[in-house]
């Protein structure tokens, strides 16, 4: 153990590179085999573990039952030759073969019983991970998905729980079943003839630790190189594959191919390295038990022409020689397994572990919010050093609509992301109606906060599920009501089963307007009293284009908006203006306001709003006709 | 077993070490075969007659067979990883290649994520299988043969036993097997369910969170996480008989060979050695039964992942190189379409190719109808359209990303299909709708069409993409890393990079596939008018959403259901084309355009 510590700072290192001076996210190169701490990690799962106590007594008390039967019979094989087969003795043999029955068929019963009651336990500790897992996930920060891969995080909820799985199914009975045999067959050996016993039992011992001393180091590098080989090797194919439509547009298939086959030969050479080493584990442990058949036969056999044992003994420690192979050999094999079931639950850990979005201790729940916003110099950055919002202040009355302009990177969306506290500010306040937001409960505030997102996300499910999400107890008649306030009625009736129609995880089916269309409905059915609106930039068709705007008015009436504004009848109508740029709220009004001081607003209008200043040669024709 | 069976081929180049591996295989068995023989050997002749030497000289031979065992053992494991890890080496290059060649149409068809799992874990659970079937599937019927007739031989009396023995356990058997295997499936889709949740879930975190929505997936999720758990209870629970069962017919047997053997020796009809031998042999069968039975459970799992691999390199690609394409190819650009019809499932009809897996059918339909027109060198051809109009198709098309079912597409009057593959694309470039970067660093990315070109090249690129300024914002500039651990990048930045990529290959035909879509009206303008500016003489073709993006052009293209039902400047169009008018009217209104 002492030499893997001092090989730590190795599984921190960062990955080779992969593609160019950056290689591929930690995942990426492949499973890290080795947890970094062992013991702290094992401590954990025997937390998971032990809400299953009386399952885990039972399996011993199971596991203890098979063994003694497992060191019996051998012991009764013995009996059988030696005081009833030679002497002829058939009603005993009869009995005995009876009683060799019974314990056989009782060993097989409980065997199935430890299964039967191991499975049981295993799967609802490997529940509860999961569970924990996913119940974590809810609650972690925005800031804490900016930074990961979907991919990462889905494959600890899968790959990694399930090596835990694997070990706690089988690997718990085989560990126990394994340690107390060997110490039962050593014991009854020991009974029957110590000093057959000895040599049997040193003879098996030495040989396999001294050829695991050899094979296990060997196996382990081979290992860690295999699965960085493979690491580096799925990363390829991951990020080839994904931009194959790019890979093929600029025709970099050739290099491309250079590069996969120059992985690939030396994931083929690591593997091959790796994999021989463990395949030797077999033949070895296979010799290993005819080296034992043979010290028992050969020095009992002498032991028996010198009378210091019977032939009946040897057959049953020819038994007994098996049986103590036979745990070592599994644990072999067992080893790997277990190592990967801590690394993986290592890594599960440290999710579990991240820190949650808090809650101020006595954050209230108020009632309905009237919808006062008010932002008190607030200062924020994502990350440290670069600041995205400063000395931002702003006040919004019940109802009113503020319009945020600005360029792209500005900071728009971020003064929203505070608001939701999907970010929580550096400096300054932020109230609503008075109450600092750090002191209400999160999701209170968020429950009353409406958001619609340019990027609209649908679940896989139904229309009318998706609408529902907005109020889960909503009636089907409200959802019908929130879709025709939001025109998406009429679109959705078109829809194969109408509401029932099942969206598909993309929702490949609906246009980018229809989506935006169901979104707004879900908004309007969560009835906010404060709305976020982040209008599209990129305009769908025409017609959609305006069901959105008119759906989105509607929404609108009679609640505090917050609008990323890229559409002039939004700006226009709204009751102030905040120009946002590089962080800072540069200029504030009304349209006409703004127009007059003719400022960064008046040019920006000018330019993103006419859209058409800088074609020298074509606004003429456009102010012309229009 | 059928695909198992098609990806052998694979293993030609490698049948010595294929060969080899059970033959070597083979004299490990016959070592293992040996051990009870010499055992009884001792008993018999040795102990029971008081011959020391004999006990000794047989001790010496199983030492011997061990060794002689472990030799094989060794050398089989050698060549079986071997053959098996070329094997697998081949076969994922090959199938790699074959995604290589894949034209857009194919991977339309291919999920993604399928195709990735396909080249990693299905290549691995074949390769494992190979290896396994050339160490163990032949140990273990050399095994089973090798004991049956060992313990016929050894007593052809108790031998019977196995008449009784084998056929129940092979019932026993086909029953777990027969109940056990649907369960696994069942298991296997409820862990799918899991899956999709949690990805649901990560993708619409924000949703999520705007809703206070996580009490209502932590509820979903635990429903699915407690069906998975009590399905994976009961497979394994079922399944978990087998081993019992398995173990209770193998005592049984022990306990009948006691009895039976016991009898014979009574009457002096067998020896304790042989008894003892037989019990060995026994118990050697059984196991070997045990073993078959996994692997055909493994095979089973691993023929799946040969399916999956096979339907991959059985698919054609769907627009196939042409022989004696021309590849000395420098075009002046003008880009022609003479009645062009173009269908995305007429593609795959042609080529008789029809994959199992497809994400979505599209309805056999034409995505272009009768489309022509003609770029001249130099000029700038806009096309205007709603969703789903059939812009991104028109200009898929010029690069030969997909084959038009009919008419043709040129350049400088040579058919597209005619022009190799790499010439055409250096010709043409394209900056696509879905902006994909790589990991690697900024300037990686931006090179990555041409990668030596110079670090002012790259500058001058950024600068016409706009992107130089926040690029330099970026505390690392150019070599900041995109990515997954890299700076986040706005979906405008990202189109902007993928401008600038496109732009530095220089080609002699720029295609922009609505590539400004997330960038606000006012630098998408800047764009343009940086693009006008540029020395290079290049035809350009500009798909677009904004009537703001098309109006410096020389001819918009007006689509509507996949025909082209205007051309002509702006000026022309709003005189004479009444859906131009109609577009151009509700972005006026909308403020996208205004008139003051």
């Amino acid at each position: 153990m002492t030499e893997e510590r001092a090989g730590r700072p190795q599984t921190n290192a960062e990955p080779p590179p992969l593609f160019g001076r950056f290689g591929p996210g930690p995942r990426m190169m492949g499973k890290t085999e080795r947890a970094k701490n062992v013991r702290g990690t094992v401590r954990r799962l025997w937390g998971y573990l032990r809400r299953q106590r009386g399952a885990l007594i039972i399996t011993s008390a199971l596991v203890a039952g098979t063994t003694v039967l497992n060191v019996i019979s051998p012991y009764l094989l013995t009996q059988a030759i030696d005081r009833y087969i030679l002497p002829g003795d058939l009603p005993g043999l009869l009995l005995i073969s009876l009683v060799m029955l019974g314990a056989f068929a009782l060993n097989s019963l409980l065997t199935w019983l430890q299964v039967f009651v191991m499975a049981g336990a295993a799967q609802r500790t490997v529940r509860d991970i999961r569970n924990d897992l996913f119940d974590r996930l809810q609650v972690l920060p925005l800031r804490f998905f900016d930074k990961r891969a979907h991919g990462d995080l889905m494959s600890r909820l899968t790959n990694d729980v399930e090596n835990v799985n694997q070990v706690l199914a089988d690997g718990i009975i085989q560990i126990v079943s394994g340690a107390l045999s060997m110490v039962g067959v050593a014991a009854a050996m020991l009974w029957i003839n110590p000093q057959l016993a000895a040599v049997s039992i040193v003879a098996v011992v030495t040989m396999t630790l001294g050829l695991n001393r050899w094979v296990a180091p060997r196996t382990r590098t081979g290992f860690r190189q295999q699965q960085a080989a493979l690491g580096a090797l799925n990363g390829l194919i991951e990020e080839t594959v994904t931009g194959q439509r790019v890979v093929k547009a600029y025709h970099r298939e050739p290099v491309v191919l250079t590069r996969f086959d120059a992985a690939n030969v030396e994931l083929r050479r690591a593997a091959s390295r790796a994999q021989i080493f463990a395949g030797f584990v077999g033949p070895l442990m296979n010799m290993v038990s005819h080296l034992g058949l043979a010290v028992v036969a050969g020095v009992g056999g002498w032991m028996a022409l010198l009378g210091m044992t019977t032939v009946g003994t040897i057959a049953g420690f020819i038994n007994y020689a098996r049986q103590f192979g036979r745990p070592l050999n599994e644990l072999a094999t067992l080893y790997n397994a277990i190592q990967s079931a801590i690394a993986g639950a290592e890594r599960v850990f440290a999710i579990i572990d991240e820190p949650a979005e808090a809650d101020a201790p006595g954050a209230v729940r108020p009632e309905r919010i009237r919808g006062e916003v008010i932002f008190d110099d607030v200062n924020f950055a994502y990350e440290t050093g670069v600041p995205v919002l400063k000395h931002v202040s702003l006040r919004a009355a019940p109802g009113q609509t503020i319009a945020l302009v600005g360029p792209t990177g500005a900071g728009k969306t971020t003064i929203v992301n505070l608001l939701t506290r999907f970010y929580e500010i550096d400096e300054g306040r932020i109230t609503i109606d008075g109450q600092d937001i750090r002191a209400i409960n999160k999701n209170e505030l968020r429950r009353q906060l409406g958001i619609v997102l340019q990027d609209t996300f649908l679940f896989s499910g139904t229309v009318k599920d998706n609408i529902r999400y907005g109020r889960l107890d909503a009636t089907d008649e409200e959802i019908v009501a929130a879709a025709t306030l939001a025109n998406a009625d009429q679109f959705i009736h078109r829809l194969p089963h109408g509401y029932d129609t099942m969206l598909s995880e993309r929702a490949s089916n609906l246009s980018q307007g229809q989506r935006q269309l169901l979104a707004i409905a879900r908004a309007i059915l969560a009835d906010p009293a404060v709305l976020i609106l982040d209008e599209a930039t990129s305009s769908v068709d025409t017609r959609t284009e305006q069901h959105i705007q008119e759906a989105m008015l509607r929404l609108m009436t009679g609640r505090t908006s917050f609008v990323i504004a890229h559409r002039l009848s939004t700006v226009r109508n709204a009751d102030e203006i905040l120009v946002i740029n590089r962080g800072e709220i540069i200029e504030r009004g009304t349209h006409a306001d703004l127009l007059a001081q003719d400022g960064f607003y008046a040019a920006l209008y000018a330019s993103q709003f006419r859209g058409t200043a800088l074609h020298a040669g074509s606004v003429p024709a456009l102010m012309e006709t229009a | 077993m059928h695909a198992t069976r098609k990806l052998a081929r694979y293993l030609a180049p490698y049948r010595l070490q294929a060969i080899l591996a059970p033959l070597l295989m083979a004299l490990e068995v016959a070592m293992d075969l040996m051990q009870p023989r010499l055992v009884q050997h001792i008993i018999d002749d040795g102990i029971a007659r008081g011959d020391m030497a004999v006990v000794f000289t047989t001790g010496g031979w199983m030492v011997g067979a061990a060794l002689i065992g472990l030799v094989g053992g060794m050398g089989c494991t050698i060549f079986a990883i071997l053959a098996g890890q070329h094997f697998g080496a081949d076969l994922r290059g090959d199938l790699f290649r074959k995604v290589q060649s894949f034209s857009f149409g194919n991977l339309d068809r291919l999920d993604t994520g399928a195709l990735i799992t396909r080249l990693t874990n299905d290549v691995t659970q074949v390769v494992e299988i190979v290896m396994m079937l050339l160490r163990i599937m032949v140990r273990v019927p050399l095994l089973l043969v090798g004991s049956l007739i060992m313990a016929v031989i050894t007593s052809p009396r108790l031998a019977l036993i196995f008449l009784v023995l084998v056929p129940l356990v092979l019932a026993a058997l086909n029953w777990i097997i027969n109940k056990t295997f649907p369960m696994f499936g069942d298991v296997q889709r409820r862990l799918d369910t899991i899956n999709t949740i949690l990805q649901e879930n990560l993708a619409g975190v924000r949703v999520v969170k705007a809703f206070a929505r996580s009490g209502h997936e932590q509820q979903r999720f635990h429903g699915a996480n407690d069906r998975l758990m009590d399905q994976n209870i009961l497979a394994m629970r079922t399944s978990a008989v087998t081993m019992p069962l398995m173990m209770l017919a193998m005592n049984g047997g022990v306990v009948a060979a006691i009895w039976f053997g016991g009898i014979s020796i009574t009457t002096g009809d067998l020896h304790v050695g042989q008894l003892v031998a037989f019990i060995n042999y026994l118990t050697q069968t059984l196991m070997s039964l045990m073993m078959i039975s996994m692997l055909v459970i493994r095979i089973a799992r691993a023929e799946a992942s040969a399916g999956r691999i096979h339907e991959v390199l059985e698919s054609e690609p769907e627009v196939r190189p042409v022989p004696g394409a021309r590849t000395a190819f420098a075009p002046q650009g003008r880009v022609a379409f003479e009645n062009v019809w173009f269908s995305y499932d007429g593609a795959s009809e042609a080529n008789g190719e029809r994959s199992t897996f497809n994400v979505q059918p599209s309805p056999y339909d034409y995505a272009l109808k009768d489309v022509s027109f003609v770029a001249e060198p130099g000029q700038t051809v806009a096309i205007l359209g709603a969703t789903g109009s059939g812009k991104s198709s028109l200009v898929n098309l010029i690069p030969r990303f997909y084959d038009v079912t009919s008419g043709r597409v040129t350049l400088d009057g040579i058919d597209v299909r005619d022009i190799d593959e790499a010439a055409l694309r250096r010709a043409v470039g394209v900056a696509l709708q879905e902006t994909v970067l790589f990991s690697g660093t900024i300037r990686d990315n931006i090179r990555y069409g041409r990668p030596d070109a110079s670090d002012d090249e790259v500058i001058t690129a950024a600068r016409i993409a706009q992107a130089h300024a926040f690029i330099m914002r970026f505390p690392d500039g150019y070599d900041s890393p995109v990515g997954q651990r890299g700076v986040n990048l706005s979906g405008g930045q990202k189109q902007r990079i993928a401008i600038a990529r496109a732009l530095l290959a220089e080609p002699m035909i720029l295609i922009l596939d609505d590539s400004t879509s997330a960038v606000d009206v006012a630098t998408e303008a800047q764009i343009q008018a940086a693009l006008r500016s540029m020395a290079q003489r290049q035809t350009r073709i500009i798909v677009a959403q904004r009537i703001s993006a098309v109006l410096g052009a020389d001819m918009i293209l007006v689509l509507d259901d996949g025909r082209v039902v205007g051309r002509g400047t702006h000026t022309e169009l709003l005189e004479n084309s009444p859906i131009y008018r109609e577009i151009y009217e509700s972005q006026l209104a909308n403020g996208v355009l205004s008139h003051d």
